[in-house]
């Protein structure tokens, strides 16, 4: 089916309900619009529909989704798919390009994704932490990763309520089976907004700093199938080994070395089965829920499928 | 560096008896720093494993400098565990740990050939630690099922081999293929083994 033919199905499709008309009627007025005058395929599918709602006495907001259909952001996952949805503005970046009126991150319960409102689409702007039903968008893909496009037939309606927004959370199950270095008692960069982690006393930024203590494990949590990187922060690490960062200085302090801390972790976690959960940075999987996989397994499910097989 | 360096390899999940009769290795690329993998008879390769059992006896069988070995032992066999002057951590929980104990073992397949020819896998740790009951029962259970999964897909793939006009859509597999290239226990035995596995787990709840 040709791009135009495509454009007037939907068109037909929102209509149809209200008016008499044909599919070939709204074709041959985008064809008129796109291959005579010109006119780009968004803006004459624009302009078609303006036509019909004014025939139909009707306004934009009466068009029951159309074409395009609600969707959840973790739904998300191919390009050119015309969707509505309803998501927080959870961030708003500054724009590279005098194209782009406004470029940022969206966020639903199920996930987030950036989106993009071209400028010669001149619609309202959107406001950082509002929540907003966007009908019309379309869906795109750059290198594995999606967004959403904002165009000139999007309906963009702000919506009185909250809207809780989700992380792309991991859930793993598997035994830690490594925990690798700069683990332990760490010294970070003490700078505003640096945090590295020093090597030897010295940040890669900032040079010689007098460093902050911190905690933290870097593990391997593996199932058999899959190795994921986990970082436990402070507070997961306290809560993982029993050892407060208090404790974890006066250890070090004793044995005047930093290293008996990760040498005491190690033993605490290495070869236990954890189910973890936490938001994706990157490869690291960062531990938000760690629960130890310490009670009785069942094995008869398996003993009747081995049995049977 | 290639991709496959720069990727961590998963620990494999793999009883004593299958693990030990893993004894051809090789390697995926001609790089002499590409990983070296022991071939599973169900047909999957390991650069690590993940094993957890009873470790029953010590010794240091070094002649010049410390070498420790380990039995551990799964309701299916024995693993070999040898830790010298270059596993120190490994070396020193072989040392000190008072037999017998549960642990968990991380660590890469390695493979000798003795003087009759036959060849011996053991275990080179990266990693030992005293571990408890249920962890060691969680093990078996979790091997048991990625066992049965690789059978599973041997014996999918052997029926596509065996009728290939039936037209079935059972995925090429690429180490399957290989094991019975290369090796002659039916994977039959390995299933008997998890039945076995899984039945000395269930006695222990019976009993408990």
């Amino acid at each position: 089916m040709s791009d135009v033919r495509q454009h007037a199905d939907d068109i037909h499709d929102q209509f149809s309900d209200h008016i008499d008309v044909s599919v070939d009627d709204v074709e041959d007025r985008l064809t008129t619009l796109v291959d005579e005058y010109k006119v780009p395929i968004d803006e004459a599918r624009r302009s078609v529909t303006n036509h019909y709602l004014e025939e139909a006495g009707l306004d934009r907001e009466d068009l029951a989704g159309g074409s395009s259909e609600a969707a959840e952001i973790e739904d998300v996952d191919e390009p050119e798919q015309w969707i509505d949805i309803t998501a927080k503005v959870i961030e708003l970046w500054e724009p590279r390009s005098d194209s782009v009126a406004q470029v940022g991150l969206l966020g639903d319960p199920t996930g987030t994704i950036k989106f993009t409102k071209w400028a010669k689409s001149d619609l309202p702007a959107l406001d950082e932490g509002g929540v907003y039903e966007l009908r019309n968008v379309v869906t795109d893909e750059y290198e594995g990763r999606y967004s959403v496009k904002l165009n000139s037939t999007t309906v963009i309606e702000e919506l009185d309520e909250e809207l809780e927004v989700g992380d792309d959370t991991s859930e793993i199950e598997g035994a830690l089976v490594d925990m690798q270095s700069g683990s332990g008692l760490i010294k970070r960069c003490p700078k505003d907004d640096c945090t590295r982690v020093l090597q030897n006393g010295r940040c890669n930024e900032h040079g010689e700093v007098e460093g902050e203590f911190d905690l933290r494990i870097k593990a391997v949590v593996d199932d058999g199938l899959d190795a994921h990187e986990v970082i436990f922060d402070k507070d997961a690490t306290e809560n993982l080994t029993g050892i407060s960062l208090e404790e974890a200085k006066d250890m070090a302090m004793d044995a005047l070395d930093t290293t008996v801390v990760a040498d005491e972790i190690r033993d605490l976690v290495v070869g236990t089965y954890y189910r973890i959960e936490g938001p994706t940075f990157g490869r690291y999987v960062l531990a938000d829920d760690v629960e130890e996989l310490d009670g009785p397994v069942d094995a008869e499910q398996l003993l009747i499928k081995a049995r049977s097989m | 560096m290639s991709q496959a360096e720069l990727t961590r390899e998963v620990a494999r999940r793999v009883f004593a008896s299958e693990f030990n009769d893993s004894t051809y290795t090789f390697k995926e690329s001609d790089d002499e720093r590409a990983p070296n993998y022991a071939l599973l008879p169900t047909g999957d390769r390991a650069n690590r494993v993940f094993a957890v059992g009873t470790l029953t006896e010590t010794e240091d069988v070094g002649e010049d400098s410390e070498y420790w070995r380990g039995r551990v032992v799964d309701p299916t066999g024995t693993f070999f565990v040898y830790a010298g002057q270059y596993q120190p951590e490994a070396a020193s929980v072989l040392r000190d740990t008072e037999t017998p104990a549960y642990v968990s073992v991380v660590g890469k397949p390695r493979t000798y050939e003795t003087e009759d020819g036959t060849v011996n896998v053991s275990v080179r740790p990266e990693t030992i630690s005293i571990v408890d009951e249920a962890t060691r029962d969680r093990w078996v259970v979790e091997t048991a099922e990625r066992t049965l999964d690789r059978i599973e897909e041997f014996e999918a793939w052997q029926d596509d081999q065996e009728a290939p006009e039936s037209g079935s859509t059972a995925p090429t597999n690429e180490y399957a293929q290989m094991a019975r290239e290369r090796y002659d226990s039916p994977v039959e035995n390995y299933r008997r083994d998890v039945i076995e596995a899984l039945e000395n787990v269930e006695d222990v709840e019976a009993t408990a």
